[in-house]
């Protein structure tokens, strides 16, 4: 790093934004949210979208053209910087998380944007910057109903953040790095999620409850709602809060692959391919997941998170910590 | 000016604008939005230190985190609006005087480093990597990092 100049740096930094960006919007918001109508469609017994393109595969682009030629609604009295700056804040966190997620690997090293040697810590760092949003989009509406939600989800995601965080911490403690390529390097004999299974379970339910979907989706309970913290928003705006969540939930996913599942190690394939079947196969459960429970209350919510998940994350991790220090060495 | 000059300027633009708007906005939500910025700007300036650990903790705890409990804790109690709070009192002048004469203060020192002897060999250290390796090692507590 020392010996690249700066202009290339900044180069190389816009380059980089440019493809996270196009890729979550296509592989993640785009695809995301067709997956998401065919699989609700299949489990609901019905066939989901079928008139644009061959199958519906394209009714998400025909979705976003549309949505890009909507007007800009903003509610009479509020306020109207901070509404707007919520936009911004939502999507930008959910693509930072991509700068340390490894995709793959070549001959010349890991598929990675950036390999941040506290890697896992900046990713709860930048996920935990969402939030932020969420709560300003909410006040900035003007709307009661946007208001509860964003309280919801401060409520719901900083208590979720904590099981998470302690998940982080045990399998960095086993990896014995925050670095995720390292973490994804310690795995090639053995899968975390072999050594780990309650840390998977775990993160799995906190990753859930921290991308507000269900059976955790209080944030935009719609029977409640109306659709929580961005029920005032409208055309694109809109569709920036949509490719902040899907693009947070494939980071979780991906994050998930990274830790548990040996990221892009699997036999025969190359890499990339790899962790793109394990990143959907994860995908697929959040959905199937979304589709079958029914919601929780919101004090079930957050008892669950801290009477339950945080004490079982903190066992969890006194027990790993034992193994690693005392019984291998 | 190296491109390291250039970003350490800049960060502290951002920091001292958005530290400005934190304490002049009359509305206790802008107040809380505005430190975001803030927080983010001290914690490139950490990169900037090479204290990555640091930077990932106070973005993870204080932009995430504390801006977070303001924010709920002014929309739970204060009823939401963010104006029923009055923001400032009439020692606003003399608080203004005495952050002036600290940041004169702070200038001068800076400043009269430069041209003394005895502060020459730190002003070299500070410019080149022995500097970074010692703030490195003092933020981390390694040795392993330190050449």
């Amino acid at each position: 790093m020392g010996v690249t100049p700066w202009y290339l740096e900044a180069l190389r930094a816009v380059v980089g934004t440019i493809i996270i960006f196009s890729g979550v919007a296509v592989v993640a918001a785009m695809l995301g949210v067709l997956l998401e109508r065919k699989i609700s469609g299949w489990i609901q017994s019905r066939i989901g979208p079928t008139h644009v393109g061959p199958r519906g595969l394209l009714q998400t682009v025909a979705d976003t053209i549309k949505l890009l030629q909507k007007e800009y609604i903003v509610p009479q009295n509020a306020d109207a910087v901070i509404f707007a700056s919520a936009v911004v804040i939502v999507p930008l966190a959910a693509l930072l998380d991509y700068v340390v997620v490894p995709v793959g690997t070549t001959r010349w090293g890991p598929l990675i944007f950036r390999d941040l040697n506290i890697g896992v810590l900046y990713f709860a760092a930048t996920s935990s910057l969402i939030v932020v949003g969420i709560l300003m989009a909410g006040w900035g509406s003007n709307n009661k109903y946007a208001l509860l939600g964003g309280l919801r989800s401060a409520a719901q995601m900083v208590s979720y953040e904590i099981p998470i965080g302690l998940v982080l911490i045990t399998i960095s403690l086993l990896a014995g790095s925050l670095s995720t390529v390292t973490i994804v390097n310690m795995q090639t004999h053995l899968w975390f999620i072999v050594s780990q299974p309650v840390s998977f379970l775990i993160f799995l339910t906190a990753a859930t409850a921290e991308v507000n979907r269900a059976p955790f989706d209080l944030v935009e309970a719609e029977s409640e709602l109306v659709a929580g913290y961005f029920s005032e928003y409208t055309g694109m705006r809109f569709a920036l809060f949509q490719l902040g969540e899907y693009g947070e939930m494939f980071a979780m996913a991906a994050l998930a692959v990274t830790l548990f599942l040996g990221g892009w190690h699997g036999p025969g394939l190359p890499s990339v391919v790899w962790f793109l079947i394990k990143l959907y196969a994860l995908i697929f459960v959040f959905m199937w997941v979304r589709w079958t429970y029914p919601r929780f209350r919101i004090d079930q919510l957050l008892g669950f998170s801290w009477k339950v998940l945080i004490p079982v994350a903190l066992l969890n991790l006194v027990v790993t910590a034992y193994f690693v220090t005392v019984v291998h060495r | 000016m190296t491109g390291e000059a250039i970003a350490f300027y800049v960060l502290a633009a951002i920091t001292l604008a958005s530290g400005i708007v934190v304490v002049t906005s009359p509305n206790l939500v802008h107040s809380a939005v505005a430190l975001i910025p803030a927080l983010l700007g001290v914690t490139g300036v950490y990169i900037l230190l090479n204290a990555e650990f640091l930077a990932g903790i106070q973005v993870l705890i204080y932009a995430g985190g504390i801006t977070v409990l303001i924010l709920f804790v002014i929309m739970l109690t204060e009823g939401g609006t963010g104006l029923r709070v009055r923001q400032r009192n009439e020692q606003g002048p003399i608080a203004a005087a005495v952050a002036a004469a600290v940041a004169a203060l702070f200038v001068a020192l800076a400043g009269g480093r430069r041209g003394r002897g005895r502060f020459r060999r730190t002003r070299r250290a500070r410019s080149g990597r022995v500097f970074s390796a010692r703030t490195c090692c003092c933020s981390r507590g390694r040795r392993s990092c330190c050449s």
